[in-house]
């Protein structure tokens, strides 16, 4: 595998990761842009902008994006988080061109009002579709409780009342202010040349506009809560915690890592021996998330509503025990041995590359190869673990439930 | 497309191997399939075999629950275990040098598994939850109770039973079932990745090669579900599942069919998408897929929408169904086809899927179909050919299940 980049006259960074032995190219466009950048009067802009994307641009009709993905056999998507919008598609590589060109032109979206009124009832479907599932109602509210003040704690969906409110001009307004190529970074994994790639980029995405972007970065200090959604009639509550852990810059972020395997994997992990394992919980997991210039655990558990008080009690003892001894070696040899594995498996797929090619481009303006995480990876140590813990111990600095119980 | 070789294998016993070595890989999956699936649960016990597939893992061999576990992560091994309806699944993939002891540990779970008394009733209360965690989830729950209403018992059935089944099984019925239904005939082990025929064949022979056979287990039969239905919940979203006929995996047609379900779901261009989501701003979520059992097929939909345009959605979903016979687009099957062109090239990059595919085969049609045995399928189909399999299997006399506040006016 072999890397390159370089950047367009309007700042547009170009990497890619070119491997002969694959079949496919992956080529993504990360937006540094998400529900973190939008002010209250826009709320949920990001993500419905990502969806307007697919409506076309002044070139292409709605009904042409759709139509040329699937002519060249594409498997694409997007998606939109808290600070990035991620439009991808993996084709195979004599596609690439028309595929390239068409996520370049879409890029820069008519954005007609009479598709912004039509897809604005797609979006509140969409919010209705996630209020049916429980778990996503207990993140959301999650973030918002435990980010609250802080740009992170802004929804990603937006609600029914922000979106129903939002205007195209007001679309129109953020996309100028966001889509600059200054704010874009084009990664691509796989099967082809690099001349090509700077070529279709030189040819397509030269004249975006460049312009700078600005983000508050600041580290979050979460004020800490409780909120409990009571659903009577639910069988199961759900129940996710927060804590502040290391960001995207932080070197810890490989320790956090690789804690939370340790502790909070779906299996083998210290959570599902005490919970899952005998059944006390349908799921006891520990995730780490990390953020431009904050970061998080999450603890999530799902349990019968009349479990829940001792369930959240063995999850504290554990995370205590954690924070005041540390983790075993033997934990640490195994979790390395999944994680390895993990980072093997999904690097045979460009598509497996494309999220951390462009995730640590983005995040750090940094390469990291297979060799370079699988590195890390053995090198991490008990004593890197500790000095996580001391800086960013285990808790549940913020809760919320969602299910029959009316509190906890 | 590059060479593929795949070769296959049946021990004297009636195990099937297929393996399939692959370049440029540093990894290898395998997918075995057990006799032993729901279809054989003893009746009115639904879960049993799914209560097997979760407790056979809790200790085998020499070693217990957690030593088990233990070795399969530190070979790396990324592995789910689940109940289909003829088998349980073994699927684990890793790094192609780890294959070898990792398959040596699922000879151990799968041939001598402790089932100890002390681990049931774990076993027990994870299914359990996992039921009472599907109530809270209306699609999912659609999905589940559509099927039902769809196959006939034991097909229609949910793997993991009813809370009232689960309350039944004891850990006497589930070692029964263990003894009865899992067996080495009609077993099939697929094997992807970088990986060496004869070792493999030599290391399955030595595992698997004095496992004896046993009868054929009996299954009990009965009705499917009524054709019509709504379930009462307390949702934001009305949950519309539709249900056809169609032709299962090893029909001479299947390729048709596939084509047929393709124009309608194949892609973001496809029909439902296109006149339910992006003409109407209907739903967000709309889809239809060709489910098959060994013997016969369906067409399952689901489409999720708000209460006020629910019976809209249903009605243009009804439509487009139904209108497919009135003809096809000769750019719409292009499309088809050259989704699944790529989709065909770009499962070579990933050994699960291809081990799942292999076995799979076998399963379905006693054989395995190459790449580019599908491509030419796949090359072959015509619009008058695809047309003349909706005629023949319009889409008609259809299963319709919601769940919702409120219950729809089925035509």
């Amino acid at each position: 595998m072999k890397f390159h980049q370089t950047k367009l006259a309007n700042d547009l960074a170009v990497i890619a990761e070119l491997n002969p032995a694959v079949h496919s190219v992956a080529l993504g466009f990360f937006v540094r842009t998400g529900s973190r950048d939008e002010t209250a009067a826009v709320s949920g802009v990001s993500h419905f902008l990502e969806h307007m994307v697919f409506k076309g641009s002044e070139k292409y009709s709605a009904d042409d994006v759709n139509r040329i993905f699937d002519e060249v056999g594409a498997n694409y998507n997007a998606a939109t988080a808290e600070e990035g919008t991620l439009f991808y598609g993996a084709v195979l590589p004599e596609y690439l061109p028309q595929a390239f060109e068409l996520f370049a032109n879409i890029l820069r979206p008519a954005l007609r009002q009479e598709d912004f009124d039509m897809e604005k009832n797609v979006i509140l479907e969409e919010i209705g579709m996630y209020d049916d599932q429980p778990s996503f109602t207990a993140y959301e509210n999650l973030m918002q409780t435990h980010f609250a003040g802080h740009p992170l704690g802004q929804s990603v969906l937006g609600t029914k009342e922000s979106i129903t409110a939002l205007s195209c001009d007001q679309m129109r307004a953020y996309h100028r202010d966001r889509y600059l190529a200054s704010n874009v970074t084009l990664a691509v994994a796989g099967n082809t040349d690099w001349s090509q790639i700077v070529s279709l980029a030189e040819q397509h995405c030269v004249h975006w506009p460049k312009g700078t972007c600005v983000r508050a970065t600041h580290e979050a200090k979460p004020p800490g809560g409780l909120k409990v959604i009571t659903r009577p009639k639910s069988q199961q509550e759900h129940i996710m915690q927060m804590t502040p852990a290391p960001s995207a810059q932080n070197r810890l972020r490989f320790a956090a890592e690789i804690l939370s395997v340790i502790v909070g994997d779906h299996s083998g992990s210290r959570l599902f021996w005490e919970l899952v394992d005998p059944g006390l919980a349908e799921a006891a997991d520990l995730d780490f998330n990390d953020y431009d210039g904050s970061g998080s655990y999450l603890t999530y558990l799902s349990s019968e509503p009349e479990a829940i008080a001792d369930n959240l009690a063995r999850i504290q003892a554990i995370f205590a025990e954690v924070n005041q001894h540390g983790i075993r070696e033997d934990e640490l040899e195994q979790a390395k041995n999944k994680v390895a594995s993990r980072v093997v498996l999904r690097s045979e797929r460009p598509t497996g590359r494309l999220s951390s090619l462009g995730g640590n481009w983005i995040n750090r303006e940094e390469y990291r190869s297979v060799d370079d995480d699988l590195k890390e990876l053995r090198g991490i140590t008990s004593r890197d673990v500790r000095e996580l813990l001391d800086i960013y111990p285990l808790g549940a600095t913020t809760t919320v439930a969602v299910g029959p119980l009316e509190s906890l | 497309m590059p060479e593929q070789i795949i070769h296959t294998h049946e021990l004297s016993n009636g195990l099937t191997v297929v393996i399939e070595p692959m370049s440029d890989v540093q990894s290898a999956a395998f997918c075995f399939l057990i006799p032993g699936g729901s279809a054989f649960d003893p009746a009115n016990h639904g879960g049993t075999a799914a209560v097997l597939t979760d407790w056979i893992t809790r200790g085998a061999g020499d070693l217990d629950s957690r030593d088990l576990s233990n070795a399969l992560d530190n070979l790396g091994v990324q592995r789910n275990e689940s109940t289909g309806l003829n088998h349980l699944a073994f699927t684990a993939a890793t790094l192609g040098a780890n294959v070898p002891a990792a398959l040596s540990l699922y000879a151990d779970i799968i041939r001598r598994p402790k089932l100890p008394d002390e681990e049931f009733e774990g076993a027990i209360a994870g299914i359990e939850q996992s039921l009472r965690a599907i109530e809270d989830e209306p699609q999912r729950k659609l999905m589940i109770e559509l099927r039902r209403r769809s196959y006939d018992a034991p097909w229609g059935l949910p793997t993991e039973g009813t809370l009232e089944e689960i309350a039944r099984i004891t850990a006497k019925s589930v070692r029964a079932h263990y003894d009865r239904c899992l067996r080495p005939n009609g077993a099939i082990l697929g094997i992807a990745g970088s990986v060496d025929i004869q070792e493999m064949l030599a290391l399955v022979s030595e595992a698997f090669g004095d496992w004896t056979t046993k009868p054929d287990s009996s299954m009990v039969t009965g009705p499917r579900g009524e054709r019509v239905g709504h379930i009462d919940h307390d949702s934001t979203q009305t949950h519309i599942g539709i249900a056809y006929d169609a032709i299962e995996y090893a029909h001479p047609d299947y390729y048709k069919a596939w084509a047929a379900v393709g124009v309608l779901s194949g892609g973001m261009s496809a029909r439902l998408f296109t006149e339910v989501r992006e003409r109407r701003g209907l739903c967000y979520s709309v889809n239809a897929s060709l489910n098959s059992l060994k013997h016969e097929g369906r067409v399952l939909c689901y489409a999720g929408t708000t209460v006020e345009r629910a019976q809209e959605t249903l009605d243009v979903t009804l439509h487009e169904l139904q209108r497919l016979g009135d003809g096809i687009e000769s750019h719409e099957l292009e499309r088809c086809k050259a989704r699944a062109k790529s989709s065909l090239i770009m499962q070579q990059e990933s050994t699960t899927s291809r081990a799942t595919s292999i076995a799979r085969d076998w399963h379905f049609l006693k054989r395995v179909q190459t790449l580019d045995d599908i491509r030419r399928d796949i090359d072959e189909l015509t619009v008058p050919g695809v047309l003349d399999y909706v005629h023949q299997h319009p889409a008609r006399d259809f299963t319709v299940l919601t769940i919702g506040p409120n219950a729809l006016k089925v035509p």
